[in-house]
């Protein structure tokens, strides 16, 4: 029962910080390209200015509940995913350095240098969550010890010995790269005005196109790889529900969108994420990481869960402190509700 | 190079160069509080002006303290995931509750401190300067929970897989050795930054622009430096010295060089320690004083590294040591610096006696290096174990992670720092330079003054 239940806490954390770190490594993606001024460029960092640090910390408190409520699962894992976390942790660092100094300089060329630092890393930590998402869908060689190193990169396929990259998990990172390329273009519409908010609408049709492919070949990629992913699914009929949500989730985006109702084209943009990351869970669970090399060597949710008493006092306070968090993020967000400052910095 | 040494410097290096920041972010936050305080009660515009520049400075500093920040979290897992396999029960816990319950208040109000002062009243705002503190200083209290139970384990059991397991959740978060540690550390932090409030407001006096500012700068940060460059030694560093001589006594032995047991043990104030020869060489020793800083009296025996198997005592020995004499020795310096200069302060001289102005101006390094070896102190007194007693360092760290792959990323973080050091470096000199009024300074400075 604590394994059930702190198997969804977690996920639900994880939720969280794709939902909201989503977005604005999705405006940090257009940032890129879509801002064509200065004054263009500043309403879209503004647009996340105050809340991504907040964002961030979803991936701290939940990468702390995954150390405490499984921890042979964040010991194997965070070893085993060496090479790519450590790339992944060098690209949260030049991210967030780079957003936030772009309040204290004024130079221009140091600008575009910190613009071009700060949209990259963005595009690649997407892409890296979506291939890790990826990876623990298709598995990974496990050894007998409940551990394993896995290369950046083999032959490009999925086997018994594959890479943190093959074609599988690239398709993963393409889906996330596109998934929140779309969801911070949702949010731009929502919190920027003239001229750049119809440039980030124009966007929002071609994404959703494009991302609708790419869902639909990831699902059919995943079943290929891993074919006991369904079994759940077949288990319990009704969760089939889920592949209808992201597609509903999708189909809103693009009613909102077109009814000018930007809110709740970005909510469904949000459901469209939680239901497919619900839905991978739910084609994994009870196992948190699947081996490669034998169901037997699977990392379940009874071999990694913490004792007893860890787990039922932790429930107590993680109740108490994330029902306290999300009223400072009602809060906070609240208080930046509507359009981006566009007056410059206050700091 | 072992693999062991590589995950062990891999941590060493990324921590240190992190807390670098945590350490301005703790004390500044009480400092600018204060600040904001002042302001809010006066109404006076200028602390208002004071506070914002320092909320810059924080800002920037928090920055680099957050992005170095998120990787100590995740290599207890890359780097030591044996060790976090059997520990995550215990300490996974505060880990994770330093997330819940510090970073969400932190980062919230931050963003409200930074972004929000348009958009929210004086008085709200005030009360985000006092929630962002907040946040930093209980986020310290459970990284020192996590340590402490490292050093001095307690409230635990054993699971018949071999993984810690809480049995008493308050005992945990109510360590004794983590109280004690918690109340020294906080203190070394207001060091820090009341030592760099002083030193920039020295450079302004010394400089001659921005001085009312400066005045404000070098009073605050006097006052606050001589509160806690007593409090640091006393009772804090009494208190936590003794409670590690109880606990710990190879790692005392260790930082005061004491190879053999003695009765009226001296302290030795300079000298090398010779781990070949079993002595000191060089010395320069006062006599009977380790015994009385330890028992209160000048006849008591203490523990040297002679009654210690030598398979415990503390790994690398000479850099316990003489992180232990910097860190006390600047101490000592401190309390010096900073009662000289309240008693100027008070005699209503301090403005103008440019030799103590600079004194405090070129100090602003030493807290940092005080702060920093004093964790080193902590970390290497309690090798070469990794939990004390219960598991040794050697048993610890992630055995999939080659020396090869753990030294490709550790290079990569040195580049990545050195990098983010200058940065660092050349903003903070673009704030102060422009001081504190650095929207518009031409006019300003020129009516300020």
């Amino acid at each position: 029962m604590m394994g059930f239940i702190w198997f969804w806490l977690v996920a639900v954390m994880i939720v969280g910080y794709v939902v909201l770190d989503g977005f604005d490594l999705g405006v940090g993606i257009l940032h890129l390209f879509l801002p064509r001024t200065e004054a263009e460029k500043r309403a879209c960092l503004h647009s996340i200015g105050p809340v991504w640090d907040g964002n961030e910390v979803w991936l701290l408190a939940g990468g702390g509940t995954l150390y405490f409520a499984f921890p042979l699962l964040y010991a194997s894992a965070f070893s085993g995913f060496y090479l790519p976390l450590m790339i992944v942790l060098w690209l949260l660092v030049l991210r967030g350095v780079a957003l936030e100094l772009r309040n204290h300089i004024d130079v221009g060329v140091w600008l575009s240098l910190l613009d071009g630092v700060f949209g990259l890393a963005s595009a690649l930590l997407a892409i890296f969550y979506g291939a890790a998402l990826a990876n623990v869908l298709r598995g990974v060689p496990l050894q007998a010890d409940g551990y394993f190193f896995l290369p950046l990169w083999t032959n490009f396929q999925p086997g018994v010995h594959p890479g943190i990259l093959d074609w599988y998990t690239v398709i993963g990172g393409l889906v996330a790269l596109v998934a929140l390329t779309l969801h911070g273009a949702l949010w731009l519409s929502i919190k920027v005005s003239a001229e750049l908010q119809s440039r980030a609408c124009r966007l929002i049709n071609p994404l959703l196109l494009g991302l609708i492919l790419l869902t639909v070949v990831s699902l059919i990629g995943t079943i290929a790889v891993r074919p006991v992913s369904l079994d759940n699914y077949h288990r319990y009929p009704v969760t089939f529900v889920v592949p209808f949500g992201v597609l509903a989730a999708l189909a809103g985006v693009w009613w909102f969108n077109r009814n000018r109702q930007p809110v709740k084209a970005f909510l469904s943009s949000s459901v469209y994420l939680f239901f497919m990351l619900a839905g991978a869970c739910w084609g994994v669970y009870p196992t948190l990481l699947p081996a490669t090399t034998g169901t037997d060597r699977d990392i379940t949710l009874s071999r990694a869960i913490s004792g007893p008493h860890t787990l039922s006092v932790g429930l107590a306070w993680w109740l108490f402190g994330m029902t306290l968090a999300v009223a400072y993020v009602v809060f906070v967000y609240s208080r930046f509700k509507g359009k981006a400052d566009t007056d410059g910095a206050t700091h | 190079m072992t693999p062991e040494l590589i995950h062990r410097l891999h941590f060493a290096f990324t921590i240190t160069f992190h807390y670098l920041f945590p350490q301005l972010t703790m004390g500044l936050g009480l400092l600018i509080v204060v600040l904001k305080t002042v302001a809010l009660r006066s109404g006076s515009e200028e602390w208002d002006r004071a506070s914002r520049f320092w909320a810059r400075i924080f800002g920037i500093n928090f920055v680099f303290g957050v992005v170095t920040g998120i990787p100590m979290e995740f290599e207890f897992g890359t780097n030591w995931a044996r060790f976090s396999q059997l520990s995550g029960g215990v300490i996974g816990q505060p880990l994770a509750m330093e997330g819940v319950f510090s970073f969400f208040l932190e980062s919230a109000f931050l963003g409200l401190f930074l972004y929000g002062e348009k958009r929210i009243s004086k008085r709200m705002h005030w009360f985000s300067a006092v929630m962002v503190w907040l946040g930093s200083w209980i986020s310290g209290f459970f990284i020192i929970v996590t340590d402490a139970w490292m050093q001095h384990p307690v409230a635990y059991s054993r699971l018949p897989n071999g993984q810690f397991e809480v049995v008493s959740f308050w005992k945990l978060l109510l360590n004794p050795w983590g109280l004690l540690q918690y109340m020294h550390n906080m203190t070394g932090a207001v060091i820090t930054g009341s030592f760099v409030m002083a030193a920039v407001g020295a450079f302004y006096l010394l400089d001659g622009r921005n001085k009312h500012y400066g005045r404000i700068f070098t009073r605050v940060g006097v006052i606050a430096g001589l509160i806690s460059t007593i409090l640091i030694i006393f009772p804090t560093g009494d208190l936590h010295g003794k409670y590690v001589a109880k606990h710990q006594p190879a790692a005392i032995a260790g930082m005061e060089g004491l190879f053999k047991t003695e009765t009226g043990a001296g302290i030795v104030l300079i000298g090398q320690p010779n781990e070949e020869t079993g002595e000191i060489d060089n010395p320069l020793v006062v006599n009977n004083v380790l015994s009385f800083l330890i028992y209160g009296t000048t006849k008591a025996e203490v523990t040297g590294l002679d009654r210690i198997p030598r398979d415990q005592w503390p790994s690398a020995l000479p850099l316990l040591y003489y992180s232990y004499h910097i860190m006390a020795g600047l101490g000592t310096y401190f309390v010096a610096l900073m009662i000289a200069a309240a008693f100027l302060l008070w005699r209503k001289k301090l403005y103008a006696s440019r030799w103590i102005l600079w004194l405090l101006l070129i100090s602003f390094p030493f807290p940092y290096i005080a702060n920093t070896a004093g964790w080193m102190t902590a970390e290497m007194g309690r090798q070469p174990w990794l939990i004390y007693g219960l598991m040794r360092t050697s048993e610890g760290y992630s055995h999939v992670v080659s020396a090869g792959n753990g030294l490709f990323t550790l290079i990569g973080f040195m580049g990545l720092y050195a990098l983010l050091g200058l940065l660092f470096t050349v903003l903070i000199y673009r704030e102060i330079s422009h001081g504190p009024h650095s929207r518009v300074p031409e006019v300003n400075t020129a009516m300020a003054d």
